[in-house]
């Protein structure tokens, strides 16, 4: 598995060769510069870690981060990924990886982090029904009966209750590549990725 | 938020006539069949214009043996070949869904007439009254 870690834009429209419109989600994605290859002589298995987003202050980034990417030779980073690709080799330190090793068709998938959507109920959290508003009800948004009586004599496990919604990590699998535009580093994918604007993604490819 | 903008603008189609709701338009739309591509014609009254840049659609009405037909048009898509303005309608609202309510007569929009012919037509009224 191979990837790059990218900035989502937002999503937009474009038409394809047919003429039909199709949903896409930009993101920017890289270049992400090799900082360290490990590999299994040394380190007991092969990888390949890429970083993305240069830091704006050095001062803002630890002093062993930084003697991370000082060795490396590359500008220090934001984030960095350990990619096992399915073959490690063509890799070089401070080199970057781009955009390139994606092309038109190809399946990918995404991961990001998604909103955060603070404490919610089960309405909106597990799309349960509610009662009705009006007409003397006193059942309005509350979660009501979550099991049965001295058998089981628990909750069942999975039984969708009131809590944290989103600002969690998810991955949407098998997004297909629109198009890609190699100059500015975007990846157009059709369909949605997790997260905000500008939030950072993942985009892999369990093939390469 | 400037890429987005940039690739939003790309995809707008360089010449596209100025209409709104109400006018009466023709669009040429490319139709597969097969393998065969031809140009099929619709025409009617523009009823709406929803969205904006490039996700910009238009709906237009027209009767078709007596059978209301509405469809909806992406303003930039590349399947679109032409749109002929064919008369501007005066209208008061932007949308004109009340058109679905009505037929015959009272569903017809009364041409705009182009401004100079209004200019001139006013000043000769007011002399009247005075």
């Amino acid at each position: 598995m191979l990837g790059l870690l990218g900035k989502k834009l937002g999503m937009t429209q474009v038409f394809n060769e047919a003429g039909e419109p199709l949903s896409v989600t930009v993101v920017q994605a890289g270049p992400c510069p090799v900082v360290r290859q490990k590999t299994k002589a040394k380190d007991g298995y092969d990888a390949v870690c890429l970083g993305f987003d240069p830091v704006t202050k050095e001062k803002r980034i630890s002093k062993p981060e930084a003697g991370v990417y000082k060795k490396a030779g590359v500008k220090p980073l934001k984030f960095m990924k350990e990619f096992k690709p399915a073959k490690n080799e063509g890799f070089e330190v401070g080199k970057d990886v781009t955009v390139s090793i994606f092309k038109k068709g190809d399946i990918v998938d995404v991961k990001g982090v998604t909103k955060g959507r603070g404490f919610q109920g089960v309405i909106k959290r597990c799309g349960k029904a509610g009662g009705p508003a009006a007409h003397g009800s006193k059942f309005h948004r509350t979660t009501g009966s979550v099991g049965m009586r001295t058998w089981p004599g628990r909750v069942l496990a999975g039984t969708g209750m009131a809590g944290q919604m989103g600002n969690v990590n998810r991955t949407i699998k098998n997004l297909k590549v629109v198009d890609i535009d190699s100059e500015k580093n975007l990846l157009f994918l059709r369909g949605a990725v997790p997260g905000s604007k500008n939030s950072v993604v993942v985009v892999s490819s369990r093939a390469l | 938020m400037n890429i987005m903008n940039e690739i939003n603008r790309r995809q707008l189609k360089k010449s596209v006539p100025g209409f709104r709701a109400g006018d009466t338009v023709c669009v040429f739309s490319k139709v597969k069949e097969g393998e065969k591509e031809r140009v099929q014609a619709f025409e009617g009254v523009v009823v709406a214009r929803k969205g904006s840049s490039n996700t910009e659609t238009f709906t237009v009405r027209k009767v078709s043996y007596g059978v209301g037909v509405e469809r909806i048009f992406l303003l930039n898509s590349p399947m679109i070949e032409k749109i002929e303005v064919k008369q501007q309608g005066e209208v008061r609202r932007a949308k004109l869904y009340y058109l679905r309510g009505l037929s015959g007569r009272a569903a017809r929009i009364e041409e705009k007439l182009a401004e100079t012919e209004i200019e001139t037509a006013a000043p000769e009224q007011s002399k009247e009254v005075h």
